[in-house]
């Protein structure tokens, strides 16, 4: 059935646009009312550009003197005044990707178990709950991380995969067993941005038009064919949103990792081995750090932080908005 | 659609009932995977919480390792503190801008400030952290509870801002029309009709906001930098609730660590506190909005 699509509210609802005469009755309180709202409007790109400003300005020096030997080098020796962020900036792309690889499945699991499949009843109480993950601040993932999952992978995972299943050669499982590592930080992750995940892809899941799932059921589709068939593909670019919009949390996300990670300045090789992200590197080191150009490198690293995540996020931004203007 | 539905002898109906009831089962397990982690750590914070919560714990000074007793009495008050202030910016600016939005919703510039504002608000914290000592940390030669409260303040900015914007465009466009036929000014209606229905929704939002920023550590490592001692100067460092609970989990002592246990617990109840006030002022505000509905605009 061919149910007219419901009035859209964005083009009912907005306001009347005229201007207000110059001169007329209440001008000033208009003026002054245009003039807090346009400027509090204009805060907004100022406080970026000057983020831009500061960012690229502070680590000038660090850029002259390194040049491209910051990205490229992967040793990172203070004293000696050698300021290599590739461990890090792969140690950051490695613990997100891998906390995205974990996090996607289960999230979008719970995204179409609360919009399609769920009864009634535990609809609200589940999203509620999954929200909630989103509220627990940062420190007291660390913390936990620290405390209880470290532990458990010193004494239980590490030990499983290298001696039961017999994996303590693989390079991908090799090194010492300490408990903080990349592991580690991208299981703190990968719960971190389970709530984000889900939240988006559940409306991006809602978004889908109930017709596409009324006639796939027309058809004959069972409840997962529909899903399959009907719903999913229609979601799929706000879906690869999500995942992306995830991603860029993980990028940026700085405690709990810090506490997790293990701060050592390697390659990413293994995933039981300490590594380093971009953003605990500037939490360790920026408070202590030692003569101008130890923190120009810093704003640099900061600088790198900033790019990824501005790209990664705009692009997953204008998926998102796309796939809600197609409805 | 491009895939066709299976039919013909290999995909019996039977094989799909199958098919769906398995991928169906796997939905719930992640689902249920998903609250696993919720569960285990709200079980750990109450475990490890009780043990070193009592009444001294929130009215005491940290205590060195090794001494009993102990509480992070300036961290709660040095937490409300950059609170205050992070809200005192955030507030401000934040609220003009999603006015902004609301009322001119397609100049060029609303579509800028709508995208920058997602951009600003998925900027890492830690960055906005080191824009903030730069700014005013490195030239003033000290950390302060001030640079601790506007980069909290420049984090809540977007969330203000965007969830402004959603609260003023629920308000009836008639309740506007209402009023600027009646002769109001365009200031007057904004501020008392259309800012008056949308108050409850945008306080809801701004205690979310607020509790967001709450539980921020990054930004505060080098602007508010923590301090084990009572202060409330706006110059000087502060304590903040977050900066002591990673001190204390961070440190190599015991003792330190269950107090971490201790403060994390009363940095999650502030958080979700606040959230529930928020979604309690939202009860309301929906009754009103729909009685405002109901009895004028007829929509």
């Amino acid at each position: 059935m061919a149910a007219p699509p419901l009035p859209s509210f964005a083009t009912d609802q907005s306001p009347p646009r005229f201007r207000s005469r110059r001169g007329g009755v209440g001008s000033v309180g208009d003026r002054l009312y245009g003039g807090w709202i346009t400027a509090s409007a204009l805060v907004i790109p100022a406080l970026l550009l000057l983020v831009a400003i500061v960012i690229a300005g502070s680590s000038w020096p660090a850029l002259q003197t390194l040049g491209t030997r910051l990205l490229t080098d992967t040793v990172w020796d203070v004293p000696h005044a050698r300021f290599g962020l590739l461990p890090a900036l792969l140690g950051t792309l490695a613990s997100s990707l891998l906390a995205l690889t974990l996090a996607t499945p289960l999230a979008f699991g719970a995204a179409i178990f609360v919009s399609e499949l769920a009864p009634p009843r535990l609809r609200r109480p589940v999203a509620l709950l999954i929200d909630g993950l989103a509220a627990i601040p940062s420190v007291v993932y660390g913390l936990w991380g620290l405390v209880v999952l470290v532990p458990w992978l010193r004494r239980d995972v590490i030990p499983f995969v290298r001696e039961t299943l017999a994996l303590g050669d693989v390079p991908l499982f090799a090194g010492p067993a300490y408990g903080p590592s990349l592991l580690a930080a991208a299981l703190v992750l990968a719960i971190m941005i389970l709530p984000f995940i889900t939240a988006v892809a559940r409306e991006v899941l809602q978004a889908v038009p109930r017709s596409q799932r009324e006639a796939a059921l027309a058809l004959g589709a069972t409840r997962w064919e529909m899903i399959r068939d009907a719903v999913l593909p229609n979601a799929r670019t706000g879906l690869v949103g999500a995942m992306i919009l995830g991603l860029g949390r993980a990028l940026g996300e700085t405690m709990a990792v810090t506490m997790v990670i293990g701060n050592a300045h390697v390659l990413p090789t293994s995933l039981f081995q300490p590594a380093y992200t971009i953003a605990s590197l500037l939490a360790n080191q920026f408070a202590e750090a030692s003569g101008p150009l130890h923190v120009s490198a810093l704003m640099a690293a900061a600088g790198v932080l900033l790019a990824v995540t501005i790209v990664v996020n705009g692009f997953a931004r204008w998926l998102v908005r796309r796939t809600e203007q197609q409805r | 659609m491009d895939r066709q539905l299976p039919v013909g002898e290999r995909a019996t109906l039977l094989a799909r009932r199958r098919r769906s009831a398995i991928m169906t089962s796997l939905v719930w397990c992640a689902s249920a995977v998903c609250l696993l982690p919720l569960v285990l750590i709200t079980a750990h914070l109450l475990i490890g919480g009780a043990r070193v919560l009592g009444p001294r714990f929130f009215t005491a000074l940290p205590a060195p390792p090794g001494v009993a007793g102990g509480g992070v009495a300036n961290g709660i008050a040095g937490t409300l503190l950059l609170l205050v202030i992070a809200a005192a910016i955030g507030l401000p600016i934040g609220l003009g801008a999603g006015l902004y939005l609301a009322e001119r919703t397609r100049t060029r510039l609303a579509e800028a400030v709508r995208f920058l504002a997602d951009v600003l608000s998925g900027l890492p914290s830690i960055v906005i952290g080191i824009f903030v000592w730069e700014l005013i940390v490195r030239p003033s030669g000290q950390f302060s509870a001030l640079a601790g409260g506007v980069a909290l303040g420049v984090l809540m900015i977007p969330l203000i801002t965007r969830a402004t914007e959603a609260m003023v465009q629920l308000v009836p466009n008639a309740l506007r029309e209402a009023a600027l036929a009646l002769g109001y000014s365009r200031a007057r209606t904004s501020l008392t009709i259309v800012l008056r229905t949308a108050l409850p929704g945008i306080v809801t939002a701004s205690l979310l906001a607020i509790a967001r920023v709450a539980g921020e550590t990054a930004p505060l490592l080098f602007t508010a930098f923590g301090t084990p001692y009572w202060s409330l100067r706006l110059d000087a460092p502060v304590a903040a609730l977050p900066l002591q609970i990673f001190n204390y989990a961070t440190s190599p002592y015991d003792d330190w660590r269950a107090q971490a246990w201790g403060g994390a617990l009363v940095l999650i109840v502030l958080v979700f506190a606040l959230s529930w006030l928020a979604r309690r002022v939202t009860d309301r505000r929906r009754e009103r909005l729909s009685s405002v509905v109901a009895g004028g605009a007829g929509e």
